[in-house]
């Protein structure tokens, strides 16, 4: 049997790779505590709990984290109904234009956001529609099409037709066998798909610069604070509350698709 | 012997269904297809009209006549000098990324089992999903004249080296946070797992066998390696780099936050259409990234980079 150990060389290289992709979130979390709140000042002068305080107590704070998780419902819903009708119509049958059907399903993601964005806003001015969290959403909701699907094709591909027969055989109709059969199989997947669309949603800002009006996503609100900081501390407190917000439905995500052979999240 | 008969509502439908599969699949297809159709194609066309459109230069207002004057535009030395500026930080940013994410993505192919490729898995996964203006957010802290960076360049004594490097033309600038440099680790860090991803999968696939034999055959490691393990996993390095520039040539916000105040396409495009209000010069730069991806996805297709997606 094949079995020979790493070289060494590549073990380290692998592992500051791995470093360099976790240090500077980690950095974040010191960061929120700092009494430092003029500068970025390393290392930080003291520690103190007071920012998380008076984050707390900040009104605009909690209005954008309302508004974008607001945005995120209702976008991973549009894109849980949508995403896992497309995967079932691609995966069970075969017709022409199946591939089409793919891309234009893959586009929203792989274009660059400023193009769906800049697109979105000049439609919604040609169409005389005013910028408002109904626009936010409808952007949202596209892009996080693709995420959902991905998952729920990967699940559909490796439920046997034999199953859906047997269910008919036995007696049930087409609605008995998607709620009875269907549904708890691709469950999970559903899920997965669902919690990485609302991490993506709730994290999205090129495409919301273009789609919002006057309304703050907390995204939006965290780029007017890189632009223009104006209350660092707070923005400190904001961005690891963001972290740690984030890192559950990803966590969760992986173990509800681990053991399949499709990767979930892959289609960021 | 009688066979089931239809009892209800939904049963007659689920009859239909089966026996034409047609009407399933319109009803499963129609509102994705209805949603993606109009609100995204639609946008996009919208979007690629208005690129023939031209701004009259006095009244500043949009002059709806067929023109491809507004294309011409972007050959102009101003702007020319962004998209090719962004073309090459793309193309510097994605070989940065394969040289970085390669290390990590053959050890978890080959030699992490069990639970180290998992945390192996996480450990990327992570940062691909966590928040993008939160990692841009870090490495300003990062790279602040006051940061963590500088003061260890300063701890190690480096500050001169540091400095010479500055002082470079083009690439230099007055500190870290308002020079390429610094737009560059930027987005080498937030698009790196991108990279990783597709690469990882590709050199998963690639046959132990294979390898086997050419070490039997007598190649050396660093022959099989060139010769075995780094064609095959060619179209994963390709795939990755589809994200990494793409990524970056559409991005404006990273170049807006740490870099020097030459734009990059993303910028040029957001300010047309924002603040000069020059919705048809806006819309043609926004084209100018649609056509190098898709020449760029073309070439990937030949080279089968789609199947390591």
């Amino acid at each position: 049997m094949h079995s020979e150990r790493a070289p060494l060389g590549l073990k380290i290289a692998a592992f500051l790779g791995l470093a360099f992709l976790h240090l500077p979130i980690l950095l974040i979390f010191v960061y929120a505590f700092t009494t430092e709140d003029k500068t970025y000042q390393w290392p930080p002068p003291g520690f103190t709990l007071k920012w998380l305080e008076v984050t707390w107590n900040r009104p605009d704070v909690w209005e954008a984290l309302s508004l974008s998780l607001q945005v995120a419902s209702i976008s991973t819903c549009i894109a849980l109904i949508l995403g896992t009708l497309a995967a079932a119509a691609v995966s069970r049958t075969m017709f022409l234009g199946k591939e089409a059907i793919t891309l234009l399903v893959i586009l929203p993601i792989a274009l660059p956001g400023i193009i769906t964005g800049i697109a979105l806003r000049s439609a919604f001015n040609l169409a005389d529609i005013s910028f408002s969290t109904l626009t936010i959403v409808l952007g949202h909701a596209t892009f996080c099409i693709v995420v959902v699907y991905n998952n729920s094709v990967a699940r559909f591909r490796r439920i046997s037709a034999s199953m859906l027969e047997a269910s008919a055989d036995l007696g049930a109709n087409g609605f008995q066998t998607f709620r009875h059969i269907l549904l708890p199989n691709i469950a999970t997947a559903l899920l997965a798909g669902g919690m990485l669309a609302f991490a993506l949603s709730f994290d999205e800002v090129i495409v919301t610069t273009f789609t919002a009006g006057q309304q703050q996503t907390l995204p939006i609100w965290m780029l007017e604070e890189l632009v223009r900081p104006r209350q660092r501390p707070v923005t400190n407190v904001v961005a690891m509350v963001v972290v740690i917000v984030t890192f559950f439905p990803i966590l969760g995500a992986y173990y509800l698709t681990r053991g399949g052979t499709d990767i979930s999240g892959s289609g960021k | 012997m009688e066979l089931s008969q239809p009892r209800g509502l939904l049963d007659q439908w689920s009859d239909l269904f089966w026996r034409k599969k047609a009407i399933l699949l319109f009803i499963l297809l129609a509102p994705p297809l209805l949603w993606l159709g109009v609100v995204y194609i639609g946008s996009l066309l919208a979007l690629l009209l208005q690129s023939f459109f031209s701004i009259d230069e006095f009244s500043g207002l949009v002059n709806y006549e067929f023109t491809l004057k507004t294309y011409g535009e972007l050959f102009l030395p101003a702007n020319y000098d962004i998209i090719l500026r962004t073309v090459l930080m793309a193309a510097s940013v994605s070989i940065a990324a394969a040289v970085i994410a390669f290390p990590i993505a053959y050890y978890a192919a080959r030699y992490a089992r069990g639970k180290m490729k998992a945390f192996f898995y996480l450990a990327v996964m992570m940062p691909l999903w966590s928040s993008y203006l939160v990692k841009v957010y870090a490495w300003k802290l990062i790279l602040a004249k006051e940061g963590i960076l500088n003061w260890a360049v300063e701890g190690m004594g480096a500050s001169i080296l540091l400095n010479a490097v500055l002082s470079l033309p083009v690439i230099g600038g007055n500190s870290l946070s308002v020079s390429y440099i610094g737009t560059f680790l930027v987005f080498l860090y937030v698009w790196l797992p991108f990279m990783i991803l597709p690469l990882q999968a590709s050199l998963e696939r690639v046959p132990l066998n294979l390898i086997e034999a050419s070490d039997d055959l007598g190649a050396e490691k660093r022959q099989t390696f060139w010769h075995i393990t780094m064609p095959l996993a060619l179209p994963g390095l390709i795939a990755g780099s589809i994200f990494t520039f793409s990524l970056t040539l559409g991005d404006y916000i990273i170049p807006q936050i740490v870099g020097s105040s030459r734009r990059f396409i993303g910028q040029a495009v957001y300010q047309h259409q924002g603040t000069a209000g020059n919705i048809p010069l806006a819309a043609a730069f926004a084209v100018v990234p649609i056509l190098i991806m898709g020449f760029y996805l073309w070439m990937a297709k030949r080279k089968g980079a789609f199947d390591a997606l």
